[in-house]
């Protein structure tokens, strides 16, 4: 250090760590603004969604090759490669948009066979377990069925019919004596396939749609016990009141074997004043 | 400058071994560029499904899996260790460009290099500058840099703007705005930097070139001893610095080319009139005395000509 430093520089070793330096200089600039342009183009779009067995997203970006293996062996031609500038996709990976074509959850599953690099998930063997996304009642003023009419497309099409959707019996409070069935969609059955999507009866947009999980669905409110699917109590030794059942014994007069009361109100009066 | 020098390129090439040989291997190489590109094509638009996928990852006939070996590396330091198919597609890949070669790939597979070489033909018709010349290594710079931003971001980086896989994916699947960067990589080799894209720049060719450093196949400058410097060699190859050591050697210094940058592309033997070149292995080691210079046969005065 000390030798070399005393010495005069040759020209030859200035030149290298100028070039060295330069040559690091330019590709730090060149590997931040590739970084920067990775991470702008990996924001996927909501509309798009990966194919069954799609790592999330994050891995599968580190996975996916871009090959189209899968493209090609959906018999449907759902899945399609993101064109550069025109899908917003980041380019060349593979998505569906379920209003056009939707999944129609083959049951060898061929895309996740044909995938060379597990960017489908190799694990996933049957298709019922796939969670490509999740449907949504999104519009629910304009949906047929919330109207009260019986159109049930999005329901009599699903694959996994009365387990991912539901027609929920709901009383129709604007014509007073009739019912709504709401279509209801449940996560732990909707694959995200898409055919209620696509088989919406509504012009355009569809009032059902199938949205990326991460978007239709909040985390758990950790801070709030759901009683009825964990049968801890919040206290450890819990106070027992007395039950005070309707019945025999008690004062309550719509209850069968209630009893009256042994005074009678004053003619006129209204319960509400009772105590005054 | 010699007369000879002064000539077309290749002028001499075609009269002294007529238009085929004076062309052999570039015609070879289109051939083979538009026959791997055709069989990526045949499926998408005459149904006949040979070849399916793109040049990052095919299956061919069903049973061959191959896939791009830098794509693979990339999704590893990324953090996704690759199913076996793909594995062993990209080690077949691997295994045969360090055979014959990594950057045959360059300029017997990649779509891009008609692009670049169709650059370099008009810019050697229009005589324009030859503009800015990165360093040699500022390619090896890039791949490091594509490998150090594969592991920050978690992704297989390049994919996200490579032309290569952009132009040929385009073909075969639909190509969108991926125009854009071809006819930039087009425009910055003809306007801003000769022969800029793949000798200089490219991470992909940097990492061919460095997968088939000791390869089998190798150029060699044979009959160097019959040289008449009319330059040639060094107009058309995409890498000239690859040629000096070889063709200029001394009787000691071998004169196979053994620079990993070399793209094996065939074409100083094709433009060579008094044919110097010839296609070997690397462990040929027939004498080939270099030229003697005397009096009767001054080295010319090219000096950096080239
Ligand atoms: S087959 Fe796998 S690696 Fe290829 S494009 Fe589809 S998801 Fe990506
Ligand atoms: S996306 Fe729609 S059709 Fe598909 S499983 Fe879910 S509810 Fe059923
Ligand atoms: S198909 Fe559309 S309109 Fe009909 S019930 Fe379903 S969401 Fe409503
Ligand atoms: S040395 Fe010859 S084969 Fe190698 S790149 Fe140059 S022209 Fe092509």
């Amino acid at each position: 250090m000390s030798a070399t430093s005393t010495q005069p520089k040759s020209p030859a070793r200035r030149r290298f760590l100028q070039d060295a330096a330069r040559g690091t200089a330019g590709c730090a600039v060149a590997g931040m603004s590739l970084a920067w342009f990775v991470q702008d183009a990996r924001a996927l779009p909501d509309r798009a969604i990966r194919p069954p067995g799609a790592l999330p997203e994050d891995d599968f970006l580190a996975a996916c090759i871009r090959c189209g293996l899968c493209v090609r062996d959906c018999p449907y031609d759902t899945l399609v490669l993101a064109e550069l500038g025109i899908d917003g996709a980041a380019t060349g990976t593979p998505f569906f948009t379920a209003r056009d074509v939707p999944c129609e959850m083959c049951e060898d599953i061929p895309c996740v066979v044909a995938c060379p690099t597990g960017a489908l998930d190799h694990e996933l063997t049957d298709i019922d377990d796939s969670r490509m996304g999740l449907a949504v009642l999104i519009d629910q003023e304009n949906c047929l069925n919330a109207l009260g009419l019986r159109c049930d497309v999005c329901y009599r099409v699903c694959p996994v019919i009365d387990e991912a959707i539901t027609l929920e019996r709901r009383h129709n409070e604007r014509s007073g004596h009739h019912a709504i069935f709401m279509p209801v969609v449940h996560s732990d059955h909707c694959t995200g396939c898409g055919k209620c999507e696509k088989s919406c009866v509504l012009p355009g947009e569809a009032a059902i749609k199938v949205l990326p999980i991460r978007v239709a669905q909040a985390d758990q409110a950790e801070h709030y016990k759901r009683s009825w699917d964990e049968n801890t109590p919040l206290v450890d030794e819990i106070i027992d009141l007395p039950d005070r059942l309707p019945g025999t014994g008690t004062d309550n007069l719509a209850a069968p074997g209630g009893f009256e009361p042994t005074f009678k109100l004053p003619q006129g009066a209204t319960t509400g004043g009772v105590g005054q | 400058m010699s007369d000879k020098t002064a000539l077309p390129v290749g002028a001499e090439a075609i009269r002294d071994k007529g238009y085929w040989l004076a062309y052999r291997f570039l015609i070879l190489r289109r051939l083979s560029q538009s026959f791997f590109l055709s069989l990526f094509l045949l499926g998408p638009w005459f149904g006949i499904w040979w070849v399916k996928g793109n040049l990052s990852g095919s299956l061919t006939f069903n049973v061959l899996p191959l896939t791009d070996p830098f794509i693979s590396l990339q999704s590893i330091v990324a953090g996704h260790w690759p199913e076996m198919t793909a594995l062993i597609g990209a080690l077949i890949v691997g295994a045969v460009y360090a055979l014959i070669g990594g950057r045959v790939y360059c300029s017997w597979v990649c779509p891009i290099n008609p692009v670049t070489d169709a650059a370099s033909w008009l810019h050697r018709k229009l005589d324009l500058p030859k503009g800015w010349q990165p360093k040699r290594g500022t390619k090896y710079f890039m791949l490091a840099m594509v490998l150090g931003v594969s592991v920050l971001t978690g992704t297989v980086a390049w994919e996200f703007v490579n032309p290569i896989s952009m132009l040929h994916r385009g073909l075969i699947f639909g190509v969108g705005f991926a125009w854009a960067l071809v006819i930039g990589v087009f425009l910055f080799d003809l306007v801003l930097a000769r022969r800029g894209w793949c000798g200089h720049l490219c991470p992909v060719g940097a990492f061919y070139g460095l997968l088939g450093g000791k390869s089998l196949l190798r150029v060699s400058a044979l009959e160097r001893a019959a040289c008449d410097d009319c330059m040639d060699c060094f107009a058309v190859c995409p890498e000239m610095q690859v040629i000096t050591p070889a063709l200029r050697g001394k009787d000691a210094d071998s004169p196979l080319i053994l620079s990993p940058d070399c793209t094996n592309c065939g074409r100083c033997i094709d433009v060579c009139s008094v044919n110097v070149f010839h296609f070997t292995h690397r462990f040929d080691e027939t004498p080939a005395p270099g030229r003697v210079r005397d009096r009767t046969n001054p080295a010319p005065k090219v000096g950096k000509a080239a």
